[in-house]
């Protein structure tokens, strides 16, 4: 099943964005997960292919389009890719540069911006700390103003392509406590007193690495804060709604994904001398899985669309990515069940999927914290 | 310059075969582009544009063409978004069609838009007859060079050197133009297009190009005309018919043999190989 939303345009896209992951993803997908690492040579091949500056405007290097391309390109990446991992690695792009290209001047957009869509340079988004991550007004990585510097120190956490990353977006207090003291600074690779500390070993989502970072007193030119000083919450909170809504399309795509290969593995394993698929228990498991799933995706959808229409939708992508993450929980599961035996084994794709699948319900703002943002919308 | 690349949709290559009833099961079916058209297209735009720089050569143009349902103009877009400037879809069901009809119509259509060149891939993958190209060079009595793997336009644009794979190595073969071309594979590598205006020394990427969603976009503002066979004053019905579908023979389980007299006595005896 495809978006509602969806035209001939985006069955094209769907095309091309499915010849380049079946070429340059697939064929590597279990090895480069196994390695918890893919080239960072895929980074000019997937800008090459046109796939990376999807979604961001043609003058600032990408490939325009909107929020209903960048679904579908990341859905036909992770179906004909089949390494999840892969996929959110090359997209960490896309939570880390919307913020300069909406709050960023044009000095900044070309300097960041052009060159990360061109697959020359690997961008980061750091908001989570050690000390906590869903209360984003509470971060302590603290900038102090020295010249025409800021002088950070602290750390950050969970930080996806942050190992590699020659520039991380990192959300910084330079200001009092409370969501009125946040500010964006551009901390790039090299900078002195800015490390990686660790790779981290994680369930899912291998093939992306992820980071813990610190930074002791690193000087970060002032020229690198994207919008005003100690008026970040906002963009921060602005930013979520995209992100979720990724999340919650990247959830449909990996259930879609352990849809179809738990159909072809039940049409083709024999059990008591028959079909996994003669079974009425498993042809309901699957018509379960479809139902569930094709709710998820036209919620996800339709947010979407809302989004796409310029509704606020900050609930709405909140009740998708929840929707989206218990779909996935139960596809996912359902998978392993299928495959039984099989569907324990590291060589079998759904094993990993159900891995991956773990990330959804916490990364880009917990489960819990989405019933909040709704409770809060719903006003009770 | 102008070159007329005439396109196939095929069920999608990667995806089974299934028969049913005795036919080919097409619902469902996954339609793409005949992946040696696809060569066919990338060939012309590498043929007429200055590589390095991106930009189409002066007064060139590609005519991308395709016979075929309703349904087919989501092919000739996709060839339009990777940067064909135009398409024309003549209408018409599969089940009427031909390498024989085929042939007629694209000579109408060469008569009406007198192209310099015109590029095929070397066969559809569907049918795997590889007709169209050679009928055609013969109805149009033009020159032919058939499963290019090179091929290299001449500076006054009047011929094209072409690379042909051959048993015992590389024929080198030069048609002037009008002539038709009906490339293999080989025709997307790095090196194989030169035209004497992109660099020699460009590389470009192996295979064919991908479409930016800008160059999609940009595609349905292309023009695309639609026509019959009819007004093409195409009579010509199939002479092909179709006998009958079946699956290759399912493969009997390989066999471990215990040494090589044993396998030789195999191969003999039971596969009757030597
Ligand atoms: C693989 C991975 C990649 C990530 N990538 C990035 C990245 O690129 N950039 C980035 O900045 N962050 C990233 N994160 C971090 C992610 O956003 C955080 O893990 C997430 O926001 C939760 O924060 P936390 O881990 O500190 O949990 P905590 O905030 O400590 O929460 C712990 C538990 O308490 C619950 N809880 C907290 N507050 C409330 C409340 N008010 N009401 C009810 N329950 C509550 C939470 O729901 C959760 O169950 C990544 C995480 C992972 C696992």
């Amino acid at each position: 099943m495809t978006y509602l939303f969806e035209t001939d345009e985006h069955a094209a896209l769907r095309a091309q964005v499915r010849r380049f992951a079946a070429s340059a993803i697939a064929p590597h997908s279990a090895a480069w997960e196994e390695d918890e690492e893919f080239p960072a040579a895929l980074y000019p091949a997937a800008a090459a292919a046109g796939v990376l500056g999807i979604g961001f405007p043609e003058a600032h290097g990408g490939s325009g389009g909107d929020l209903g391309h960048i679904l579908v390109a990341s859905e036909e990446l992770i179906l004909a890719g089949r390494s999840v991992g892969t996929a959110v690695g090359l997209g960490s792009l896309g939570i880390a540069l919307p913020l300069i290209v909406r709050f960023g001047t044009d000095e900044q957009k070309a300097r960041f911006v052009a060159p990360t869509l061109g697959g020359e340079r690997i961008s980061a988004l750091a908001i989570t700390e050690p000390g906590g991550g869903s209360d984003v007004a509470s971060l302590t990585t603290r900038a102090v103003k020295d010249g025409d510097h800021y002088v950070v120190t602290g750390a950050k956490t969970f930080i996806t392509s942050g190992t590699r990353a020659d520039l991380v977006v990192t959300a910084v207090r330079t200001g009092g406590p409370g969501h009125g003291g946040v500010s964006m600074l551009v901390i790039e690779k090299g900078t002195p007193g800015f490390e990686v500390s660790k790779k981290l070993k994680k369930t899912g989502w291998w093939a992306s690495d992820t980071a813990e970072l610190t930074f002791d007193e690193a000087r970060v030119p002032i020229a690198n804060r994207i919008g005003p000083e100690n008026g970040a919450f906002p963009m921060i909170m602005m930013n979520f709604v995209g992100e979720r809504l990724a999340l919650a399309g990247q959830c449909v795509a990996i259930a879609e994904l352990c849809y179809r290969e738990s159909i072809a593995y039940a049409k083709d394993r024999t059990a008591f001398g028959k079909r996994l698929t003669g079974f009425q228990v498993t042809r309901h498991k699957l018509a379960d899985m479809a139902t569930r799933l094709a709710a998820a995706r036209a919620l996800t959808g339709e947010v979407c669309a809302r989004a796409m229409r310029g509704q606020m939708v900050a609930a709405q992508a909140a009740m998708a990515k929840n929707a989206a993450t218990d779909m996935l929980a139960f596809v996912a599961d359902a998978a392993v069940q299928i495959f039984g035996g099989a569907g324990y084994m590291r060589e079998t794709l759904v094993e990993r999927l159900y891995r991956d699948a773990r990330l959804y319900p916490i990364g880009g703002g917990t489960r819990e914290i989405m019933n909040e943002i709704i409770s809060k919308a719903e006003g009770y | 310059m102008k070159i007329l690349v005439p396109i196939k949709r095929v069920p999608d290559p990667a995806l089974k075969t299934k028969v049913k009833d005795g036919a080919i099961d097409l619902t469902g079916a996954n339609w793409v582009v005949n992946p040696f058209d696809e060569y066919a297209v990338e060939t012309a735009l590498r043929l007429l544009e200055n590589g390095e720089a991106g930009a189409r050569v002066a007064g060139a143009e590609i005519v991308v063409v395709t016979i075929g349902p309703e349904d087919a103009a989501q092919q000739l877009r996709s060839a339009l978004a990777t940067g064909a400037d135009r398409a024309i879809r003549v209408d018409a069901e599969d089940k009427a069609l031909d390498a024989g009809v085929v042939v007629a119509a694209l000579v109408q259509i060469i008569a009406a838009e007198k192209p310099d060149l015109v590029i095929l891939g070397k066969q559809a993958v569907d049918g795997d007859a590889n007709q169209v190209g050679q009928m055609l060079a013969g109805k149009l009595g033009w020159a032919q060079a058939t499963f290019a793997a090179s091929v290299e336009l001449a500076a006054d644009q009047k011929s094209v050197l072409v690379g042909r794979e051959v048993d015992a190595g590389v024929e080198y073969k030069r048609i002037g133009t009008p002539g038709i071309l009906t490339v293999d594979l080989r025709i997307v590598s790095p090196h194989s297009v030169k035209n004497n205006v992109t660099p020699a020394t460009f590389a470009y990427p192996d295979g064919p190009r991908y479409a930016s969603l800008k160059g999609i976009m940009a595609a349905k503002k292309k023009p695309m005309d639609v026509k019959k066979l009819s007004d093409y004053g195409v009579t010509t019905t199939p002479v092909t018919r179709e006998v009958g579908i079946e699956l290759p023979a399912a493969r009997a389980a390989g066999q471990i043999v215990a040494d090589i007299p044993t396998l030789v006595k195999k191969l003999a005896d039971e596969a009757k190989a030597i």
